[in-house]
């Protein structure tokens, strides 16, 4: 294009200052603070933020393009790359859209594997969320006692899977192996351990008079704006939007279990890091509902080995850590999809970002960024 | 409402728009220019109140481009697929940045991997790619020698 | 009551000075003072910096459930020590658009600060630099002369970021000297004077911190605070919130440079204990209880170096504990604290003391 030239300047030139005598500074793209690799140009008047850009792309794979030359097979794993804290999250969303476009009956001994490993995913993404907010804020400890705990459930995904980061576990008409026989205990075990410890946490760091102060009143979102941002997920749930995909558009066995979908009014930081701190605790009671009751039987329908979707569009959504991870399939009826677009949930939480952050300090900045809980491989795709 | 009153009231907003069948959710073809106003509507009208845009997809169809806009109505709970058939030399279509905020990134996103332009958007660059890249990486006639492997 | 051994540091110093003034003349005597002290000071700098990195080191470590340093030496006593080599022999890198001058010149003022300090401060029994007659206001006077190194550092090290963390930080300390100085005043009001070998010989029937009850108490808890805040450390150490702009007003600097703000900064909270030890916890007097002749004679066996160090190294552990559990406040909620709570408070808990010191209503 031949503004192009002309943009890369305008962009050069601007980190410096602008007319009105502001400070424009770099934060990132390697920062100790933010999460992965993204670059913030903030415009800042003395301390308070007036604008907060981000600049992405820094890890950006061509996702999409890549899955136009995959099978339905393999195309599942890369998504394990994208948000590789929900990974089998991930894979399940991508799974479900398979399924859904072949019409494939998944037996139950699948779904509720599927579903216990999301929730363990769900509890592990959430303690290093945890750890490293409370990190970023200035406190150093909790960031080892969220390890231990995400080492446990590790383990646990390890004996299983095979894998401690990107699971791949999930096949399109159920799960790729059987679960290991000590899978049962092993999560009583860690359950039995694990409740105690939420309460410690909630002591430790919820309770603490200089956290709250500096999560109160910081980076206030409207339930109206939260909407329109398209933010979803704790972000979303945080200022009082109801949103939450495994209660609106329940799939696999999340109809019949028991569990809240938590929302808090405030708005601002600290309602975000409570509606994580409880979502925890609902976990950990799906967890217990499903674990004594696995039903017999497959773990993975009979398919074809070389599968090719009908031509059509499918979408399929499913709630991870983060918020709604959406997976739309358009497919011209060969062993290829045509079109594949992943609507991944950072990338509309970020957006939301410049709007929270004006007027606070960069010190605030840090606070939000936690809560947001961003990863950046799956904004930049 | 249901997908039959979805479609009446549809009909009655955009006469123009045809549907299309088969889908999970109410799918409606537009065309490009009438995008503006119908954009509105559909935020703004009542019984519709489609508040939360959850995805934009640019496709490329080789002879034409289809803007895929997935909307749902937080209040009414009801989903409607909007697609938008545009010109393949000269992709141009109104940015709906300032109904739904959350368009700004994605229209990015369509603009830098795919070249559709977006008239009225706040912002319009690249997202992804750097500055200076030449060409629109996700269409399928997108050829570069040097960084794609083709299997 | 004093128990008075023959390797007691009194008598060591009694008897070098002695012999030194039997074989030299006046004048020499005090340049080969000075240089033996000069010497001994540096030594306990180095000692003092070894001990206390590892000490933060191993208590964060147990702290964060893992170990700390175990491989280099015993437990991994000697860390510091390969520490210290690494810095030394690091590459000193000055940033091309920086003043030299104050550049090079920050690290030592803040060196030469601490050193300043240890002269009134008495670490035993009859072992203290320089008794002079207005120890504690000297103390408070040369500690406010660090603010200078820190936005020296700053400004000249060329950089956004150094920058903001100095002037931060010249903020922060300046604004919790006041809080510091007025908890200091509360217990000069009770001794009377400003000497340091006064005031700790009215503690001879009890530490302040028991006889003088409740002011006496807020002002300690004021003072730990205001002292946290002063040498930067968490939760008050958004200079160098490592997780928001990399090291504050000492990110540019390497090597020696690095090393000597590095060991400053632990020297520094060294002092500053020493000090609260001093005013509140009776410096280097041995725990007694009013007249209790017999309970004191006991307390009495153990020599009183030991209780001086027992008592820092216990506020020092004190103030790392609060490193390890406290998120940090942001500098406006830092601010807010010191003006509008801590100072209002120790005001009026020294108008608080000193109706307690004039009616005697202290024990």
């Amino acid at each position: 294009m031949g503004g192009a030239r002309d943009e890369i300047k305008t962009m050069i030139e601007e980190i410096g200052t602008t007319e009105q005598g502001d400070l424009v500074i770099n934060v990132g793209p390697q920062h100790p603070s933010t999460h992965g690799v993204l670059h913030l140009v903030i415009t800042l008047n003395g301390e308070t933020i007036k604008k907060v850009e981000p600049h992405l792309g820094y890890i950006h794979r061509s996702i999409e393009k890549m899955c136009e030359s995959l099978s339905y097979r393999q195309f599942i794993y890369v998504t394990s790359r994208m948000d590789y804290l929900s990974s089998h999250i991930n894979n399940h969303g991508c799974a479900l859209c398979v399924e859904k476009g072949l019409q494939i009956e998944v037996p139950p001994r699948a779904k509720v594997t599927r579903v216990l490993m999301d929730e363990l995913t769900r509890l592990a993404s959430h303690q290093l969320w945890w750890g490293a907010m409370a990190m970023d804020v200035g406190a150093l400890t909790p960031f080892f006692h969220a390890f231990r705990e995400r080492e446990a459930i590790n383990d646990i995904m390890e004996e299983t899977c095979g894998a401690r980061l990107t699971m791949n576990y999930m096949v399109p008409g159920g799960v790729m192996a059987d679960i290991h026989p000590d899978f049962q205990k092993r999560v009583k075990e860690f359950l039995r351990f694990f409740r105690t410890k939420i309460d410690e946490y909630d002591e430790l760091v919820t309770g603490n008079i200089i956290f709250k102060s500096r999560m109160k009143g910081v980076g206030y979102i409207s339930p109206e704006d939260a909407i329109s941002y398209g933010c979803t997920g704790p972000t979303a749930r945080g200022s009082g939007v109801s949103c939450d995909i495994r209660k609106l558009y329940p799939y696999e066995v999340y109809g019949e279990v028991q569990f809240e979908e938590i929302k808090e009014t405030g708005g601002d930081c600290f309602a975000r890091y409570l509606v994580r701190m409880r979502e925890m605790r609902q976990s950990v009671s799906i967890i217990e509902q499903l674990i004594d009751n696995i039903p017999e039987g497959e773990f993975q329908a009979k398919t074809k080995a070389v599968l090719k979707l009908p031509k059509g569009e499918f979408y399929s959504r499913v709630e991870t850590a983060r918020g709604e991870f959406g997976v739309y399939i358009i497919s011209e009826g060969g062993t290829t999809p045509y079109r594949i677009k992943f609507r991944s949930p950072g990338f509309s939480n970020l957006s939301a970002l410049d709007h929270m952050a004006r007027g606070h300090k960069i010190g605030d900045l840090v606070a939000i960024m936690g809560t947001l809980d961003l990863v950046i491989p799956d904004i930049d795709r | 409402m249901n997908k039959e009153e979805l479609k009446i009231r549809l009909a009655e907003l955009c006469p123009s728009a045809v549907l299309e069948e088969g889908g999970e959710w109410t799918t409606a073809v537009i065309d490009p220019a009438g995008w503006d106003g119908f954009a509105q509507q559909l935020r703004s009208a009542e019984g519709l109140e489609f508040d939360y845009l959850f995805c934009v997809t640019a496709v490329d169809w080789k002879t034409h481009f289809m803007m895929v806009y997935h909307l749902t109505s937080t209040v009414h709970r009801h989903t409607l697929v909007i697609k938008a058939k545009l010109d393949h030399e000269c992709p141009v279509i109104r940015s709906v940045a300032d109904i739904w905020r959350t368009a700004e990134f994605h229209e990015r996103e369509a603009f830098d991997l795919m070249g559709v332009e977006f008239t009225g958007h706040p912002d319009l660059r690249r997202l992804f790619m750097t500055d200076d890249w030449r060409g629109w990486p996700l269409r399928k006639d997108y050829d570069d020698p040097v960084n794609m492997i083709k299997l | 009551m004093k128990a008075v051994t023959m390797l007691s540091i009194e008598n060591i110093t009694q008897s070098i000075d002695a012999w030194l003034n039997r074989s030299f003349s006046p004048t020499v005597v005090v340049l080969v003072e000075s240089l033996i002290i000069g010497l001994c000071a540096i030594a306990l700098f180095a000692v003092l910096g070894l001990v206390l990195v590892l000490m933060e080191r191993k208590v964060s470590a147990y702290m964060q459930i893992r170990l700390g340093p175990n491989r280099v030496g015993p437990g991994g006593s000697l860390q510091t020590v390969a520490d210290t080599l690494k810095l030394a022999m690091k590459e000193g890198l000055t940033p091309d658009g920086a003043d030299k001058f104050l550049f090079n010149l920050a690290p030592y003022i803040v060196i030469v600060v601490a050193m300043l300090i240890l002269a009134p401060m008495a670490f035993a029994r009859g072992t203290q630099i320089w008794d002079l007659n207005i120890g504690v206001l000297y103390i408070s006077a040369v500690s406010s002369l660090s603010v200078i190194g820190i936005l020296m550092a700053g400004w000249a090290s060329n950089n956004k970021y150094s920058l903001l963390g100095a002037m931060r930080s010249g903020a922060q300390i300046v604004s919790y000297e006041l809080s510091a100085g007025i908890s200091v005043i509360s217990i000069v009001v009770l001794t009377g004077s400003l000497r340091i070998s006064d005031i700790i010989a009215s503690q001879q029937d009890g530490w302040w911190l028991f006889k003088g009850h409740i002011p006496a108490v807020i002002s300690f808890v004021i003072f730990i605070i205001a002292v946290t805040a002063e040498t930067n450390r968490a939760p008050f150490d958004l200079a160098e919130a490592e997780s928001e702009l990399t090291a504050g007003f000492h990110t540019e600097y390497s090597g020696m440079k690095f090393a000597l703000f590095f060991l400053a900064e632990y020297v520094n909270i060294f002092i500053v204990c020493g000090i609260a030890a001093t005013l509140f916890l009776g410096g280097w007097m041995p725990l007694h209880i009013g007249h209790w002749a017999g309970f004191n004679r006991v307390m009495d066996y153990i020599p009183s170096s030991l209780w001086f160090m027992g008592k820092t190294f216990f506020l020092i552990f004190v103030i790392m504990w609060f490193r390890w559990t406290f998120p940090r406040l942001r500098i406006d909620q830092l601010l807010n604290l010191e003006w509008k709570y801590l100072l209002p408070i120790s005001l009026l808990n020294l108008l608080f003391m000193t109706l307690i010191a004039i009616e005697g209503w202290y024990f």
